[in-house]
């Protein structure tokens, strides 16, 4: 069960207390009546799915009911940053670096091989 | 033999650490035997002499007691309280006897010793690993019918329980600094050392008491004392710390994501009258900042032919059955070993009495001191032999000895044998935080490397074996400054992973590797002959580590033997996947409270109570439980929805609505908002007003209805579906927080602040009347769709004008707490007059008589409002509302789209089956071309014939048409109609 | 290959069993090939097998990352049944389950297809519309798939407990009769060695890094840890990592990645003798031939490639488990696992074109894979030789999304796969 920092309420609490909202900083087209099929397509299917650094939504939906938003690894699940919804797309510094760890001589099960294999 | 004072005749005087005169009775296949308080099921049998404890998985062969701990894989047994009561495969080195409790072995037939099963065993050159991919595949049907049915019979081991589990079991959540995994040495000394710096510390061992390898290991020396009562003296110490929570019999079963500990505490198994109010196992989740593994490492077998006879056991749990349960597996014992610590048993059950054959040691190189102690003792030593086979049917009588590369193999006479080849890590915990191994090729074992949560490994677990180093890493571990000084009597060397000499070529020899499942090294070697050269593909083709015990003991000689037959090394063949839990848990622990009533806790309205006193039958619709129907004596279902059909038309009917969701929508921006989420338009909508509303998601499928009421320029009390409100919010929650933060709109859940008295019919007005104050109903001053705030029995209320009958109607919504009292008013009144109370069932139908749709059965999420005949209500100003650009999408604007209609059946008195699928050529072959199905069907009284709703493709197109609906035993004509079968002027709502 | 029989078992149990071939081989990887397959579970090694049986294609790779078998045809609960509601969904898996029945004998590798029975409990009126709406259309399409009583449910299932007084009561149950398990990783064995033996290669330990494509846009072959392989046509059946491997030539998929966990008990005798799924309380059970309960948990809300899951959504499993079979509170839970699904917004799979020309993907199976895996691998065959689909799969196009056309089973019916 993760633990999840709301940045709202400024507490770590359990995912229980929380609903996934999808991926993040896909804004509804302002004039979306007139785009394409294609263009609806694309915002309202296709996804990036990550795998790795995601950007994804959260709401606080036992807590505060904020919606926010979060970078979080999709193979470790660890949160690199939650943030409130509002804010841009934060660049998370040396997210590559701390997710390469060191390989050598590192003996693996088939799952880590294959959460490592990216 | 089995008198009351008959504690066994493999007790030993003066040896291990219960009190003789505390003895508990229990029954094993029938006979009754008397053991000791402390001991388990094992170690009680092993004194009476009782080796002979199962059978086998697959070759049934007779099996004793490998293990002292749970690693065991043979010695499986089913343990009943009571004939509810009763536990399979239970691990007899685990359990803890109590007076009373009955034991049986398991997977035999007829009995233990003379086991039918056996067959498999002279058999087996048929059955190799995998041989059941092989055959079995003629004729056809043979499979199901025939072959599996004989190997689930010939397979399982245990008996599941019969009965109901009467006992129950509890859940706590917790949060700590740190959890420790296990308290011997190491995890005791990182207790106290975290304890010293104030953090909150839970410290969890699988054993009765503290101690881990100090139950065996009786050398150690602790400051000054004894290792195992160092042991409980820091354990007393820790319980008396107010920071400290110390958990024995509990395992930390599973390693989760974010420092997320899933541990089971045993409460009641070992005891004989446990309280009534005590539950039989606790779940525990805790949440640790940090987490300590102090897991130790497991002992392993040697891989020789015959390895698995009943009296073969690992050298620590000799040491321990001695040490601590002060039982001899034997009076003339082997030993067989590539690691010292076999010497230390052979030392300690030699000082006890026990007569030691030899010491068959496969190396060429033990260590010094433990040889020079072997001499001393005047135990034979065999350096540099194997012993390569067993002789004995039902106990081990004899083990062959031949001297490595030799010939002359000589038989040695024994009645037990302890065996050794050296220690694995338990790194389970580790690998399940998905920490990183490495493997330690001068030890040959794998040891944590990267870890990826905030843990630490210690001890044994993380591969240090001298005590010193240990208590260092542990108190480093706990962060606090505290010192503690240990000493072991020998220093260990050796250990060896895979087949020894006595596992054979590949010949008919059996060699366990993994000993439940009959798993053994030509297995693994045929395994790799056919093709199978990942570790995975491995150990599913021949089962070995997947077992009950899940490989504690298999998994490392598997791999080994593996790798040698492949040529590659250990770290390139791979491991296969730790995975929780560490050992089996019970399910009702992991239910704990949740069962019954508290499974999924029932909503119930405020006049629930009031509805089951008047007789209602309840439906559950979502979590709600709804009052269904209203019989009168004598009435069935039917009898009752016709007669509450026909009163709320001619007279009236009181109906409970307060499951439908209801969001109050407050600020200057609500229209604009509602705008955006409804296809309808609201901002032409009048206080005072109300109006149907329909909410489409992006794909412009409906998502939900209801009517909503604006009580002002900037207040809309908005009603959803029973199942639907809180995802309506949560979808309204959304898009004003993410998609439209700019308008000035607060949402609200209302939906339990409201009781809804529904009063329909046409002396709706004339019952709720006399209640309502400060309102003129009447129909000039409150039409139909009229909302207004009043107060109804002197309390706050909120009249709707509105109706899902048709009939004149009102919805009566007052505080929760005062709808009980305003519906026995209502109800009394309307009971005078002769109305009736009506359900669910009696609200399909007349909403049906008027062709109102119900979301979610009319629909189903591939519905647009057109399809529903509800393009009426999907702005065609609006600029924007979401769903707008959905509806456009080529396929929801083709001809020929499921559309809803009505049926009517040519034959009025049959009522079409909901789900009922409909043809145009019902003598068309199959698969047929179906047109749509029926998604509502009803008798409907007040038409006096049945009627019912479809979708249909292109069904407004084919009004008149004669369509077919094929039953399973015969074919229904119907006539496409539209939706209102029922006063089609609509005249009587504004009656 | 050497044929497997009782009489092979026999000679082999003579001479120690050393007789036996390699099921399948592993050969170092061409430079170029006339298919490749990304992916070897069942639906990869079944299409290298049918595009080699049926096409005559036998040039082919199947490529694996790992271990062949060990995604999710490895890890999942073996059901099978095909008893959907829409034509699309029926005509593939009904020609799945045609093809299991005949699996084993057409591959000579016994993969016990087990017709023991698929039940699916209903609690509520909801359950019943959906169920009979199912029922009806199984039966005007020539699918079994029959209403049970209650009564009935529990002569079919007698440790079922279907008390009035339950929290959630049954009121009845659908069953397909020829619905079953198989073993799963036979099924993988199976097809690897009948590929095999037809000159299909099979390069494990071989991950593809790069979908190298031409000048006109179309594939030319696969980047992998062990160099370029060519190919012009590309099959990506690749559960789990559908999105990862298709944003190699560009390509986006509707698609979420989520851990699916299960989980089996200690190994019992014989007590539950067919599938039983409840969508209601979120649970299915059956008891593998060994004595495992193996019960299907669900799927974590969020995207991840982690393959775990949380405890909770195990507990919440046996909480439903428990409330249907009483008697197994006593049981104990002896191993859990996940596996990534590819979850499409309608639930329903995409096998078809893609805008990449040679390049052609199977994937959005969700958490029901493993029952389509012998239709799918037939039909993907069939895609990837002639360059389109095969009528019966033909709605499970990608182009749905753009149009609208959606097969929303999960929409439809709310029943789990």
């Amino acid at each position: 069960m993760l633990l999840i920092h709301c940045p709202y309420c400024e507490e770590d609490r359990s995912e229980l207390e929380f609903r996934w909202g999808g991926e993040a900083h896909i804004a509804r087209p302002e004039n979306i009546a007139a785009i394409s099929d294609e263009e609806f397509t694309e915002f309202f299917f296709l996804r990036n799915n990550e795998k790795g650094l995601t950007y994804e939504r959260w709401r606080h939906i036992h807590g505060c009911g904020r919606f926010f938003n979060a970078a979080r690894d999709t193979v470790s699940d660890k949160f690199l940053l939650t943030y409130k919804a509002d804010l841009p797309k934060q660049p998370i510094a040396a997210v590559e670096e701390a997710l390469a760890a060191a390989q050598d001589k590192v003996v693996e099960t088939w799952e880590q091989t294959e959460g490592d294999a990216r | 033999m089995s008198s009351s004072s008959n504690i066994g005749a493999f007790r030993i005087k003066g040896a291990g650490r219960h009190t003789p005169a505390r003895t508990a009775r229990f029954t094993f296949d029938g006979k009754t035997y008397t053991a000791l308080e402390g001991d388990t099921v094992a170690s009680a049998l092993l004194a009476h002499g009782v080796h002979l404890v199962g059978r086998s998985f697959k070759y049934h062969r007779p099996r004793g007691i490998l293990s002292a701990g749970p690693e065991e894989p043979n010695a499986l047994l089913d343990v009943s309280w009571d004939s509810a009561r009763r536990q399979p495969n239970v691990r007899a080195t685990v359990q803890e006897v109590f007076d009373g409790v009955k034991i049986a072995s398991q997977n035999r037939w007829p009995s233990l010793k003379h086991d039918i099963g056996a067959f498999n065993d002279m058999l087996s050159p048929f059955f190799a690993a995998g041989f059941y991919y092989k055959t079995f595949m003629w004729p056809k049907e043979a499979w199901a019918k025939i072959y599996e049915p004989f190997i689930r019979r010939a397979a399982g081991l245990g008996e599941a329980p019969k009965e109901e589990d009467p006992d129950h079991y509890a859940n706590r959540f917790a949060h700590c600094d740190v959890l420790i995994a296990g308290a011997g040495v190491a995890g005791l000394t990182t207790a106290l050392s975290a304890a010293a710096t104030g953090a909150t510390v839970i410290l969890v061992d699988e054993q009765p008491e503290v101690g881990g390898a100090l139950h065996h290991d009786a050398a150690t020396t602790i400051d000054g004392q004894n290792g195992y009562d160092w042991a409980q003296d820091a354990a007393a110490r820790l319980k008396a710390m107010p920071n400290v929570t110390l958990l024995t019999r509990t395992t930390v079963f599973g390693y989760y994501n974010h420092g997320f500990l899933g541990l089971v505490e045993r409460v009641t198994d070992h005891l004989a009258r446990p309280g009534r109010n005590l539950p039989r196992e606790r779940l525990w989740q805790v949440r640790a900042k940090r987490v300590v593994i102090a897991t130790g490492a497991i002992e392993r077998h040697m891989v020789f032919s015959n390895n698995d006879r009943p009296g073969i056991m690992l050298a620590s749990a000799a040491r321990s059955f001695l040490n601590h349960h002060g039982v001899a597996l034997g009076r003339n014992v082997g030993v067989y070993t590539a690691h010292d610590s076999a010497y230390e048993a052979a030392f300690d059950l030699k000082r006890a009495g026990v007569s030691i054959a030899a010491i068959v040691d496969n190396r060429t190189d033990p260590g010094e001191a433990v040889l020079a102690e072997a001499r001393a003792l005047g135990i034979d030593v065999l350096t540099g032999h194997s012993v390569t086979d067993t002789s004995g049917r039902l106990r081990v009588a004899s083990m062959t000895v031949v001297r490595n590369g030799g010939a002359n193999a000589r038989k040695i006479k024994i009645d037990a044998l302890i065996m050794s080849a050296g220690w694995t890590p338990s790194v389970h915990l580790f690998s399940q935080s998905r920490g990183k191994l490495r493997f330690d090729e001068a030890n040959q074992r794998f040891l944590p490397h990267i870890y990826t949560q905030n843990c630490v490994s210690v001890g044994g677990c993380n591969g240090t074996d001298d005590i010193a180093d240990l208590v260092g890493e542990a108190i480093a571990a706990g962060g606090g400054s505290i010192a503690v000084t240990a000493e072991n009597r020998f220093e260990w060397t050796g250990g060896m992973i895979g087949a020894a000499e006595g596992a054979g070529p590949d010949t008919a020899v059996k060699a366990f590797v993994d000993f439940q499942h009959d798993v053994t090294a030509k297995d693994i070697r045929l395994a790799v002959r056919e093709g199978m050269h990942s570790i995975e593909h491995i150990k599913r083709f021949t089962t070995n580590g997947m077992a009950s015990d899940q490989g504690k003991l298999s998994n490392m000689h598997g791999l080994a033997i593996a790798a040698e037959v492949l040529d590659r090394p250990i770290p390139q063949v791979g491991l296969t996947t730790f995975r929780a839990p560490y050992t089996p848990v019970t399910y009702g622990a992991l239910v704990a409270h949740s069962r019954g009533e508290l499974f999924d806790p029932a909503r119930k309205t405020p006049m629930h109570a009031l509805e089951a006193q008047a007789g209602a039958e309840f439906e559950d619709v979502g979590n709600w439980k709804r009052a269904w129907y209203f019989p009168r004596r004598g009435e069935d279902m039917h009898a009752a929805v016709n007669r509450e059909c026909r009163t709320v038309r001619d007279v009236g009917g009181v109906f409970d609505a307060s499951t439908l969701g209801k969001i109050e929508v407050v600020g200057p921006d609500a229209a604009q908002f509602l705008n955006l989420l409804y296809t309808n338009a609201w901002d032409t909508l009048k206080p005072g007003k109300s109006r149907y509303g329909i909410m489409t998601r992006e794909d412009g499928f409906i998502y939900d209805d209801g009517v909503v009421g604006r009580l002002a320029e900037d207040r809309f009390h908005v009603t959803t579906t029973t199942g639907g409100a809180p995802r309506v919010l949560h979808h309204m929650e959304d898009y004003l927080q993410t998609e439209f933060p700019h308008l000035k709109v607060w949402l609200t859940s209302t939906t339990e602040q409201w009781a809804v008295i529904a009063v329909q019919g046409p002396k709706a007005r004339e019952i709720i009347q006399p209640f309502v104050e400060g309102l003129d109903i009447s129909n000039e001053a409150f039409p139909h769709m009229s909302v207004a705030e009043c107060s109804v029995m002197g309390v706050p209320a909120r009249l709707f004008r509105m109706s899902f009958t048709g009939e004149l109607g009102f919805e009566v919504n007052v505080p929760a707490d005062y709808g009980p009292d305003v519906w026995k008013a209502i109800w009394e009144r309307a009971q005078g007059i002769g109305a009736c109370l009506y359900g669910t069932e009696t609200m399909h139908v007349l909403r049906a008589e008027k062709g109102y749709i119900i979301v979610g059965q009319d629909t189903d999420g591939t519905v647009t409002p057109d399809d529903a005949g509800l393009s009426w209500a999907v702005s065609k100003k609006k600029t924007d509302f979401v769903g707008i650009r959905g509806l456009k999408r080529p396929d929801l604007v083709r001809d020929g789209r499921k559309q809803l209609v009505g049926l009517m059946t040519r034959d009025p008195t049959l009522v079409l089956e909901e789900g009922a699928q409909i043809v145009a050529d019902p003598n068309q072959p199959k698969p047929m071309t179906m047109l749509g199905h029926v998604t509502s069907a009803y008798w409907s009284e007040n038409c006096g014939r049945s009627i019912a709703f479809a979708l249909v493709a292109g069904g407004r197109a084919r009004m008149g048409e004669t369509l077919y609906v094929p039953m399973k035993e015969t074919t229904i004509a119907v006539e496409v109609t539209d939706l209102v079968f029922f006063d089609k002027e609509g005249g009587r709502i504004h009656g | 290959m050497r044929k497997y029989s009782v009489f092979a078992i026999a000679r082999e149990a003579m001479r120690a069993h050393k007789g036996w071939e390699q099921q399948w081989t592993s050969p170092e990887p061409r430079s170029s090939y006339d298919v490749i397959i990304v992916g070897a579970g069942g639906h990869g090694l079944g299409a290298a097998y049918y595009l080699a049986k049926e096409h005559g294609i036998t040039n082919i790779a199947v490529i694996e990352k790992g271990w062949l078998g060990g995604g999710n045809t490895g890890r999942n609960t073996t059901i099978i049944r095909s008893n959907y509601l829409y034509e699309e969904s029926m005509d593939i898996y009904e020609h799945s389950l045609k093809l299991w029945e005949g699996l084993s004998q057409d591959l000579n590798y016994n993969v016990m297809y087990s017709p023991r029975g698929v039940m699916m409990l209903s609690h509520n009126t909801h359950d019943m519309q959906s169920f009979k709406r199912h029922i009806n259309a199984n039966r005007l399409y020539g699918i079994d798939n029959e209403w049970l009583t209650p009564e009935q449910a529990k002569a079919f299932v007698p440790v079922l407990d279907i008390a009035k007084t339950a929290r959630y009561p049954i009121n009845g149950a659908a069953l397909q009769r020829r619905g079953g398990t198989a073993r799963h990783d036979a099924v993988a064995w199976g097809y690897a060695r009948a590929a095999s033996d037809r000159g299909v290669h099979i390069i494990q330990n071989c991950e593809v890094t790069g979908i190298r494509r031409g000048p006109n846009g179309e594939v030319q072959g696969v980047e992998t840890s062990k160099g370029f392989i060519g190919a012009k046509k590309i099959g990506v059946s690749a559960a789990g990592h559908s999105s990862v491997v298709m944003e190699m030539a560009g390509v986006r998929v509707p698609l979420h990645s989520n851990p699916l966990q299960a989980l089996v008990s200690e190994p019992l005798k014989p007590i539950f003798p067919c599938v039983v799924m409840s969508n209601t309380v979120h649970a299915y059970i059956s008891q593998s031939d060994k004595g495992e309960l193996v019960i299907g948990a669900g799927t974590d809300q969020y995207n991840s490639y982690s393959q775990t899951g949380g405890l909770q959504i195990i507990t919440h499993t046996l909480d439903a488990i428990c409330e249907l079979f009483p008697i197994f509170r006593r049981v104990k839970m002896m191993r859990q696992w996940g596996g990534i699904t590819d979850n499409t917004p309608d639930r329903s799979p995409i096998q078809g074109v893609t805008p990449v020309p040679g390049l052609f993907v199977n994937c959005g199976w969700g958490t029901g894979g493993f029952k389509a895996t012998p239709g799918s691998a037939n039909l993907f065959a069939h895609l990837i030789a002639k360059g389109e689909p095969h009528k019966l799969a033909a709605g499970l196009n990608l182009d749905r999304f753009r149009t609208g056309r959606l097969i929303d089973e999960a929409a439809a019916a709310a029943v789990a796969h």
